[in-house]
């Protein structure tokens, strides 16, 4: 793959020549027609301070549980055309958002040391915007995706960053970036931070495999249901954004449902194992989506038992089995498929199928500490 | 705001203008054949044909097509390579989520997972594709080789799987199939038919695999299958041991079998040559004899094949060295040392629930017109213990089943 590093080398040399024509600007510029080369051109950010300043209605937002994406940080921003009427928020599905509408994540890792490449396994601090970003010079920023709602749908977008970090050029065909992750022991690993193609943005975001419509999948109330600090004041998302004349919330927001915090010690094992497997598998494990193939539903719905995966039979998982019987056997998380799923790096057999490399020991952690608790018995013959 | 977004469209046209300039700068010759596959497949659009050229293009990361109506065409089977070896991310070689897709001669080597799977879809066509794991049977090869799934109007013709560790041709969940004149060699299935209602399999060559033709169903699935006819298909020598991954539905598939029927129902098997395959030509089984009947992952689930009709197959050799330690017991109880089973095994299970009067209803039996056949009940239900030769349960006949039309000219 060389070819495409050289391609990009130069695409990034570009940007960072085209930076010099043109001027910083801070205000939002959607694209409803094509996907313009450069990141700037849609004005979400200014980094031109060496510092990430979000433009006036760049609105960012976090999720009660996030994907977990090699240990990556993300910086996610909503932008509503000025002017436009509410949306109505419901329990399941993403709203309906206008058109016109710049739905961002940006991918990023605290730095380890000056070593272009080198990044910190550190914890993405949730509900508020991450002090980091004040300070360019500490982070290493991947790429930007963004979801645009034109007048036929969502339409995904994908930026990559340059090695100056003064701008983001258009990508469709992705890449791969060699990474070293750095831990808190000083503890190194290699791996390869993969940029989706664009193709490859329905793997995740067209959960529904029949209409194969692309969606966001984060800007749903149970989601969002959760507090975030905006200028120093802490508000439930849904208010803010109901506040802000984005969102019509039906009744009140406590009515709408709440994932919960993965890693919050004050919430059941359940709820947090349920959470986790919500926001990180059920875009495909849903009853319609992709996975459907499966059998395995991993949806908050998703009753308890065989459609959740206790005791149920593999049905195409290949070396995903990992020599196991069922994807959840109870009471023994290393003889579940579920488990092995997660904690395994090989690309023919790891979960998810997209967006990792690496496996997240903590989140793999959690379900074999939920695993362990479930009572019960798969009985072979 | 106007005036910002006068500001910002004049932004964008110095910067256009700065862009198309830059393009002009770049060469040629920096596109590689893969990047422009990539561009492609991202670019399609309805009744676009992709023609990929001869050579070995190599990939790092899955390739993945969402455009209906996309035609992918190499140059042959064995000389248009898609090769994976070098993957490192992306669960398939090429996944397909389109309708009325056609893939032809080309090759795709070594995915780290499945080689090409289309998930969801109408009115599909594979053709003169070759699947391979280059190293030979592996249980680190990719699980399968050309697998549609939830797909209708299916055609797998004259297509070449080879060294899957699962199945080579796996139709799972789908409708109105065709898999006809392909060859499967050295998988752990050779073809699979799975949860699938109305599918042709014949003209095939199944050898070298631990099954060769497979027809199962397995549950908490959205569709059982049925309607499947295998026919004129030659199936001789699956005798490579079972590489497949413990926990998975093959996995439990005794090395030699040729054709077997697990847990599904109007399954017509005739006019097949048979031969060589080491534990039984043709296998009739239930999920009782794979390991999981008391597991609640089949309590809404029909576990018994049911309306088999076995007729008009050629059978040579096989049956004299049984890879299960029920079966080989067997074989030396009943037919001595030197000895080999009958052609047909039937694991013995079946559905007192549906009885009448003692016996299965017409339809719903296992029937044998097959000539001088032989058949052995291994008699599961008693532990394998006392199983039984009797061919007398076997002779009837069932309505034959229609083909498969797909209303292809």
């Amino acid at each position: 793959m060389r070819p495409v590093h050289a391609c990009l080398a130069l695409f990034g040399w570009l940007a960072a020549s085209l930076t010099a024509c043109a001027p910083a600007s801070t205000s939002v510029s959607t694209h409803l027609e094509s996907d313009p080369q450069l990141l700037s051109e849609w004005g979400l950010f200014d980094v031109s301070g060496g510092t990430l300043e979000l433009s006036e209605g760049v609105i960012p937002y976090d999720l009660s549980s996030p994907l977990f994406t090699d240990y990556a940080h993300k910086l996610r921003t909503l932008w509503v055309p000025e002017g436009a009427s509410a949306v109505d928020l419901n329990a399941g599905s993403a709203p309906d958002l206008p058109v016109g509408t710049v739905i961002s994540k940006t991918f990023y890792y605290p730095k380890a040391g000056d070593t272009s490449g080198r990044v910190s396994k550190a914890p993405d601090p949730l509900g508020q915007l991450n002090p980091v970003l004040a300070d360019l010079s500490q982070v290493q920023i991947m790429e930007t995706r963004l979801l645009v709602r034109r007048e036929q749908g969502w339409a995904p977008v994908s930026y990559v960053w340059n090695d100056a970090q003064t701008d983001a050029v258009l990508t469709r065909i992705g890449d791969a970036q060699a990474l070293t992750l750095v831990d808190g022991q000083g503890e190194e690993t290699d791996f390869a931070y993969i940029v989706p193609d664009i193709n490859q943005c329905s793997g995740c975001h067209a959960p529904n495999n029949t209409t194969r419509e692309i969606e966001p999948l984060g800007v749903r109330a149970r989601h969002l249901n959760k507090s975030y600090t905006h200028d120093g004041t802490a508000t439930n998302q849904l208010e803010y954004l109901r506040d802000k004349g984005i969102l019509t919330v039906p009744g009140s927001v406590t009515a709408m449902p709440a994932n919960v915090n993965w890693e919050d010690p004050g919430q059941s094992l359940e709820a947090r194992a349920r959470s986790y497997l919500d926001i990180n598998c059920s875009h495909c494990h849903n009853p319609v989506g992709p996975a459907d193939t499966s059998g395995l539903d991993l949806t908050m719905d998703a009753d308890f038992g065989p459609a959740l995966g206790v005791c149920k039979l593999p049905i195409a998982a290949g070396s995903g089995t990992g020599g196991r019987a069922f994807s959840i056997v109870p009471g023994e998380p290393d003889a579940s498929i579920l488990l092995y799923r997660l904690e395994t790096t090989k690309p023919g057999a790891m979960m998810p199928e997209l967006g990792r490399a690496l496996s997240h020991a903590e989140g793999a952690a959690l379900i074999r500490a939920w695993i362990a608790e479930i009572d019960g018995t798969c009985a072979p013959a | 705001m106007r005036v910002t977004t006068a500001l910002m469209a004049s932004t964008c046209l110095v910067l256009a203008s700065c862009g198309q300039s830059a393009d002009q700068d770049t060469p040629e010759a920096a596109i590689s054949a893969e990047q422009t596959l990539m561009t492609q497949l991202i670019d399609a659009q309805p009744g676009d044909v992709i023609e990929i050229p001869e050579g070995t293009l190599k990939f790092d990361r899955g390739l993945s097509l969402t455009v209906d109506g996309v035609t992918l065409r190499g140059q042959g089977m064995d000389k248009s390579v898609l090769s994976f070896a070098d993957q490192i991310a992306g669960a398939e070689g090429l996944l397909v989520t389109a309708s009325d897709f056609t893939i032809e001669d080309l090759a795709i080597e070594d995915a780290k997972g499945d080689a090409l799977k289309i998930n969801e879809g109408d009115n599909i066509t594979i053709r003169r594709v070759r699947t391979e794991w280059t190293n030979g049977p592996s249980q680190d090869n990719g699980a399968y080789g050309i697998y549609p799934v939830q797909t209708t109007n299916v055609l797998v013709e004259e297509n070449v799987a080879i060294g899957a560790s699962d199945a080579g041709v796996y139709v799972g969940q789908s409708r109105d199939v065709i898999v006809r004149n392909n060859r499967a060699e050295y998988n752990v299935a050779g073809i699979e038919i799975e949860n699938t209602v109305g599918a042709d399999v014949y003209d095939n060559i199944a050898t070298n695999n631990t099954g060769g033709i497979l027809v199962f169903n397995m549950p908490q699935l959205q569709q059982e299958g049925r309607v499947t006819r295998v026919y004129d298909n030659q199936v001789f020598a699956n005798n490579t041991g079972n590489f497949g991954h413990p926990g998975t539905p093959v996995a439990s598939v005794p090395a030699g079998t040729g054709i077997i029927v697990n847990s599904n129902d109007d399954v017509e098997i005739f006019n097949n040559e048979i031969s060589d395959n080491k534990t039984g030509n043709i296998i009739i089984s239930s999920l009782f004899s794979t390991g999981y009947s008391e597991s609640s992952a089949s309590e809404s689930f029909d576990p018994y094949p049911e309306g088999i009709f076995i007729y008009g197959n050629t059978f040579s050799g096989g049956g004299d060295d049984p890879d299960t330690d029920e079966l080989a017991l067997a074989r030396v109880m009943l037919f001595g040392t030197d000895g080999r089973l009958p052609d047909i095994i039937w694991d013995g299970f079946y559905d007192e629930g549906k009885q009448v009067d003692g016996e299965m209803p017409a339809a719903l039996r296992i029937c044998i017109d097959n000539g001088e056949v032989g058949v052995l009940n291994a008699n599961g239900p008693s532990g394998y213990t006392q199983p039984s030769t009797d061919v007398s349960a076997f002779q009837c006949e069932l309505d034959k089943l229609p083909a498969v039309d797909l209303g292809r000219s």
